[in-house]
């Protein structure tokens, strides 16, 4: 006898290139208000982008990951999580973060070389950005396993790319995810690219999304540059988590429209025809389309929206760039609460040398 | 339970001492932390319904409720980093890998996550957790199961890495180890995990970290270890004064951030320094005392400092693994060495 088993991943998409509606929306969409602010808060990151990535030409920041083609993702998640969620982060999430809490300023901060961009004022709890890819899997379900053992009703949303779900920390942490019914939702940015290696040498299975269903959970396909299919995924994928039905995978996908990082050259080994491909999905765009066609949205709006965001960004940078660094001896003061006493005469070294180098006005 | 029941409750386990095994300390500090603190929990792989392969965790799933006692999938990045994730939201995860062999899946997530989360996020989020994994060899295991490894962690700004070496300091480092605020890789001698018992309080005191325990005050010789060895290192200190040879024994227990002070105060009153320990000689921990007794107390020697360890190999399969591991006898003829100058 044999028996058969069955499996499916779905796959969702509610815009066409150009932001006509395929059919019906979903129920997001009635959401005017929710809808131009994700439009605004796109724009402010894609202008935040093209200035982070001038002030790195200009030596004002340090190798800088764009996230272009990934404000709808970023968006659709940060707008979605309650506030007493938790986002573990990748480091392509800059959308997401901002609607966190996290301030642009800290943002620069962070890839300005200065780790105080890590200490979000108003964003506590949230998971730091992860460099080591994949690793924030393992510390998403950590946070998610918390809150299962205090009766917790809060939800994690975990952000990993295509490349980092062939490691064994999304593996395993989705495994345990299953295993323990924990309330995380995986969003897989899938951006076709891990640096230069592209989607189809990543990995031999069809989706990605199917990983989960190795790891007992549901697997889903959003079109990555489509507002409304991301944002009712994620939504369904919350409400799912914080009503005690355990956690999910979200495959979103979309294309890593800048370089890796602006450390990198993608011409190298990108087609410039596909590219331009992938520039007519855009996402921001095919919003502004739909805003527009839909009678929500101007041209003067979006003039008077750029101007804001210029403005936005400009004042975050001055204030970045008035930052004093912090004193050398910063880098002891945060290894253990207390500093043992092993090290206190390395501090002491650390601080007349800085004294010494700095002239009179030092300060440890 | 209400606060004067507990209270009435802990002063009768106060009053309990109990003749102990290491192995059973380090059970009865998890339960005793595990009782008082809510927030402490404990994972790993067989580490609830069976208690643990060594028996470390018996009894706590019973007592304290899947929940806080909970078996992993068999996974140890995962158990590194899950507990990250637990203890950036305030609970105390003591993670367990079942043998230090198989800790080094987790590295990853421990050195580029554990140490560095306070520090990364300048004190927003912290780090309390520890670390267990039973290490060390002569227990006639099977490969990848007899390792000395210490010194990679000693090595990792941001842990703290504490190994006892008797009950009493197995009972009272760990619940050190746990109710510290960073994390803390808490190594513990397997091959002595039942070759002695000792009288244990179940009080909840804790011993300090980053310090040294004296176990024996002596003039001539300073003996330096931690971990299994100091079983050896005790007995070479009998053997030394039968022949009238007065030696100092220090248990390093936690081997970074290094107790330094009260190594070279040893050595200034000595003249002499012995390290002894089961792992490999090449950048082992004894390196780092050796080059600082070497740095600060250079003019109080008056011998070299010599190291008795384990060789610069493989640690071999059983058959030849007491061929691998120092024995009283070299440390014994390392101390007559240093006399004799």
């Amino acid at each position: 006898m044999r028996e058969r088993h069955e499996f499916h991943v779905d796959s969702a998409r509610y815009l066409d290139d150009h932001g006509k509606p395929l059919g019906d929306l979903p129920p997001q969409a009635r959401d005017i208000d929710r809808t131009l602010a994700a439009y605004r808060h796109m724009v402010l990151i894609r202008t935040f982008d093209s200035k982070t990535i001038a002030l790195q030409r200009t030596g004002k920041c340090g190798t800088y990951p764009s996230v272009l083609g990934h404000e709808v993702v970023g968006t659709a998640v940060g707008q979605s999580m309650a506030r007493t969620d938790v986002l573990v982060p990748y480091y392509r999430d800059q959308a997401a973060h901002i609607l966190r809490g996290v301030s642009l300023k800290e943002m620069l901060l962070y890839w300005g070389g200065d780790e105080r961009g890590s200490a979000w004022e108003n964003c506590r709890e949230d998971l730091p950005i992860a460099v080591p890819i994949a690793t924030q899997c393992c510390h998403a379900v950590g946070v998610a396993s918390a809150f299962r053992i205090r009766g917790e009703d809060r939800a994690v949303v975990c952000c990993v790319g295509d490349g980092g779900t062939s490691k064994g920390d999304f593996l395993e942490s989705i495994n345990l995810a299953g295993a323990w019914h924990l309330p995380v939702v995986f969003v897989v940015i899938n951006n076709q690219w891990a640096i230069s290696t592209p989607r189809s040498i990543q990995c031999g299975a069809e989706t990605i999304a199917q990983k989960a269903i190795g790891a007992g959970l549901p697997g889903h396909i959003v079109d990555g540059n489509d507002y409304f299919s991301v944002t009712e995924a994620i939504d369904q994928a919350l409400e799912r988590a914080h009503g005690g039905k355990g956690a999910s995978v979200i495959e979103a996908i979309t294309y890593r429209l800048g370089d890796h990082t602006t450390a990198d050259d993608a011409t190298r080994y990108r087609d410039a025809e596909e590219l331009k491909r992938a520039w007519e999905k855009d996402g921001v765009k095919r919003l502004q389309n739909y805003l527009h066609d839909s009678g929500l949205w101007d041209a003067d709006q979006e003039k008077q929206l750029q101007a804001d965001c210029r403005e936005t960004v400009d004042t975050a940078v001055e204030e970045y760039l008035a930052m004093e660094p912090e004193p050398p001896t910063a880098m002891m003061d945060y290894l253990f609460e207390t500093l043992p006493a092993a090290l206190h005469a390395q501090r002491d070294r650390l601080a007349d040398k800085h004294r010494a180098r700095s002239g009179q006005g030092g300060v440890a | 339970m209400n606060a004067s029941a507990q209270k009435a409750v802990d002063k009768q386990n106060a009053s309990e001492v109990k003749e102990v095994t290491l192995v059973e300390a380090v059970n009865m500090a998890l339960a005793w932390e595990m009782e008082h603190d809510e927030n402490v929990v404990v994972l790993g792989e067989d580490i609830a319904t069976n208690g643990g392969v060594f028996r470390a965790t018996v009894g706590l799933k019973e007592r304290f409720g899947f929940k806080r006692v909970m078996d992993t999938p068999l996974a140890e990045n995962l158990i590194a980093g899950t507990a990250i994730g637990m203890a950036t939201q305030g609970l105390r995860p003591v993670a367990e890998f079942q043998f230090m062999g198989f800790i080094y899946a987790g590295m990853e997530q421990i050195v580029s996550h554990a140490a560095r989360i306070r520090n990364r996020t300048r004190g927003r989020l912290h780090c309390p957790l520890v670390y267990r994994a039973p290490f060390g060899g002569g227990i006639h295991a099977p490969e990848h199961h007899s390792e000395s490894t210490e010194a990679l962690f000693a090595h990792v700004p941001g842990l703290r890495v504490v190994i006892p070496s008797s009950p009493q300091r197995a009972y009272g480092l760990l619940l050190a180890a746990i109710r510290n605020p960073d994390p803390v890789v808490f190594l513990e001698p397997k091959r002595i995990y039942r070759a002695v018992t000792q009288s244990v309080a179940d009080n909840g005191e804790a011993l300090p970290l980053d310090t040294c325990y004296t176990l024996r005050e002596g003039d001539d010789v300073t003996l330096i270890s931690w971990g299994a060895s100091i079983l050896e290192t005790l007995q070479a200190a009998d053997k030394l004064a039968e022949q009238g040879i007065s030696t100092e024994v220090i248990d390093v227990a936690t081997i970074s951030p290094l107790d330094r002070e009260t190594l070279l105060c040893s050595v200034a009153k000595t003249g002499r320094a012995v390290i002894v320990h089961e792992a490999c000689r090449n950048g082992g921990v004894g390196a780092e005392i050796a080059a600082s007794i070497a740095e600060a107390a250079f003019l109080d020697l008056q011998a070299p400092i010599v190291r008795v360890t384990g060789y610069d190999t493989i640690m071999p399969y059983y058959r030849n693994e007491q061929a691998y591991l120092p024995h009283v006898e070299d440390i014994v003829e390392a101390v007559e060495q240093v006399i004799a100058l």
